[in-house]
């Protein structure tokens, strides 16, 4: 701590340089904790991974869906045990940009698959008694102020009422958690048997089923059985694990992912370029002062850290800066974009790798002029003085 | 010479310059006692500055021995020299050499981070090393807020915070009007006649060097006079 002086005072020797440079690698950074968080945030709305199911799903489109006879046949394929079902509902609750996922789902059946989440007893049972029940995650019942006995009106957009009716009317029977370290759920749960009855069409089909099998090392070989069971057939079935569902569904909306990361990548190679030569035209301003350090005794060794001390310095608080300015941004980001990103958050994982991303881009603009400052001797130095 | 601080035996140094071999320094040997205001005259490329750095540890000799308060220190490695620097030799340029982003007092300061003292103790020693040199009511002013003579009282003080033996002088007036170099060298005399500093000092000035107790003289790197 007691060179931290020597450090925050070199940084401020060109101060308008060192503003700019700092601005440049804030605002890397503010990007970073960003766009890292939308990635997080489309990836959090998927979560709920588990090893041990598998999720049946249409093999050519989600709009052909397939039978809920399937159900009792995929039960009896050798390594499953367990089978629910889940489909897709769609529709707008007031607005449509307030969007959330909403699933019909068999209630017991759907917790007892999903055994993470967490719900109260007497509320599953209300939920599987009630006909036009649902249960909510309490992130949604908090973002819209749903209580209990709360009736919430939905929009149909695929799935109309028997008659033509588009609106939907759902009790809130009950309000259930995600794993406490885990990205909290977002999916409205309605009950199946009740959306089956009264829809107009396509009565007894289902969008997929979850299967949960015996064990996850053969879960391979359970789902090539299952696709098989229905190969041929006019609803042929693709298996996958749910990791492999999810990554799917990623895909579709675009590899995000990649793109962003992409991004990322060419933010920070340009900042590296450019507090590198910041770093290295600053270094040879400092030829001199480097001298009268080692003059005055400080070590080779000791030249090169509080060198590099400096690089990590300026981006360390660079990153601070930028992060800290997207965590105050992040609550009002959050509202803009909640109907297509509900799970928007600046999770400290981000903040973690953003402070470990900003100690690798000090090293790495700092070691050369450090180098340079350590084999440097001191009558060569005082010479150029 | 038993009460040598610094003993000079045939040292030599040479440097290369392309495919050119130039000897700075030729055999020279020379004693300085404990206590001494020592002052080292010479043309230009004469091995003034040369025969300071190797005195004040900054370089290694070619050949030949240089011992300091009875320790060889031409033996030593760049980590020791360093150490060594750090606890027995102040240096004092013609430029300074302050960082020009601390105050005066953080200047003063630099030598005792490599020290185990205080955060505190640091200051209390920086600001009697200021005030030995009349500055004490410019420990907070940056060097750039400093005129050239305050500047290097500055440098002076920094020399002597960590009470080495020795001090090395680097022209220590040479960027100073004659006022101010005389204020200067009216310093220097009072540490090496009030707190028994040896001092050494390169000048081409002969009005610099009449404040030493002994000048001494080299040309083409021997020395060539010696005078008291």
């Amino acid at each position: 701590m007691k060179y931290f002086g020597l450090l925050w005072a070199g940084l401020f020797r060109r101060r308008t340089r060192t503003v700019l440079t700092l601005a440049s690698i804030a605002i890397a950074f503010l990007l970073f904790a960003l766009l890292r968080s939308i990635i997080d945030g489309f990836v959090g709305g998927v979560q709920l991974v588990g090893a041990d199911r598998l999720i049946v799903s249409p093999r050519y489109s989600i709009v052909d869906p397939l039978p809920l006879s399937y159900q009792q046949r995929i039960q009896a394929v050798p390594g499953v045990v367990g089978v629910t079902i889940a489909n897709w509902f769609g529709g707008t609750y007031q607005d449509p940009r307030n969007f959330f996922p909403k699933h019909p789902v068999d209630p017991r059946a759907y917790f007892n698959m999903y055994s993470e989440l967490i719900i109260a007893p007497e509320q599953l049972a209300a939920f599987e008694s009630t006909r036009s029940g649902t249960v909510v995650p309490r992130q949604l019942a908090e973002r819209f102020g749903w209580n209990m006995g709360d009736r919430i009106p939905i929009e149909a957009d695929i799935w109309p009422k028997t008659g033509g009716d588009r609106l939907w009317e759902f009790d809130v029977v009950g309000i259930y958690d995600g794993p406490p370290d885990e990205a909290p759920p977002d999916t409205m749960l309605i009950n199946f048997a009740y959306f089956d009855e009264a829809r107009e069409f396509a009565k007894g089909t289902v969008g997929w089923f979850i299967v949960r099998v015996a064990d996850p090392d053969t879960a391979g070989d359970v789902a090539r059985d299952i696709d098989a069971l229905f190969a041929n057939s006019t609803n042929e079935t693709r298996t996958s694990t749910e990791a492999e569902f999810q990554a799917a569904f990623l895909k579709q909306i675009g590899d995000i992912g990649l793109i962003m990361s992409g991004i990322l990548g060419a933010v920070f190679f340009t900042i590296l370029l450019l507090t590198g030569n910041t770093m290295a035209q600053a270094f040879r301003e400092r030829i001199p002062e480097v001298a009268v350090l080692k003059t005055l005794g400080f070590s080779n060794v000791a030249v090169l850290s509080l060198m590099l001390g400096e690089a990590i310095l300026l981006s360390l608080f660079a990153a601070l800066i930028g992060m800290g300015i997207a965590v105050l941004m992040a609550p009002g980001i959050a509202t803009v974009i909640s109907n297509i990103l509900p799970n928007f958050t600046i999770a400290s994982e981000t903040l973690l790798a953003g402070f470990g991303l900003a100690v690798f881009l000090g090293i790495i603009t700092g070691i050369f002029p450090a180098v340079q400052g350590m084999r440097l001797t001191i009558v060569e130095a005082l010479r150029r003085n | 010479m038993s009460d040598s601080l610094v003993r000079v035996d045939k040292v030599s140094k040479a440097y290369t310059r392309g495919k050119e071999k130039i000897d700075v320094l030729r055999e020279l040997s020379m004693d300085v006692p404990q206590g001494d205001f020592l002052a080292l005259m010479g043309p230009s490329g004469s091995g003034k500055t040369t025969l300071l750095n190797l005195i004040g540890g900054l370089d290694h000799p070619t050949t030949g021995s240089i011992t300091i308060g009875g320790e060889r220190i031409d033996t030593l490695s760049e980590r020791d020299l360093a150490r060594w620097r750090a606890g027995h030799v102040g240096f004092v340029f013609q430029f300074y050499n302050l960082l020009p982003v601390l105050s005066a007092q953080r200047n003063v300061e630099l030598p005792l981070l490599l020290t185990k003292l205080s955060s505190r103790a640091r200051a209390e020693h920086a600001a009697t090393a200021l005030e030995v040199v009349g500055l004490r009511d410019r420990a907070r002013h940056k060097p750039n807020e400093l005129s050239g003579g305050q500047q290097q009282r500055v440098a002076i003080a920094r020399a002597l915070v960590s009470d080495p033996m020795l001090l090395v002088c680097d022209e220590p007036t040479g960027d100073l009007d004659r006022a101010t170099a005389d204020e200067i060298l009216h310093l220097l005399q009072m540490l090496n006649r009030e707190h028994g500093k040896t001092i050494i000092m390169v000048t081409h000035d002969p009005k610099a060097a009449d404040f030493a107790q002994h000048v001494v003289h080299l040309d083409k790197g021997v020395l060539v006079e010696s005078l008291t």
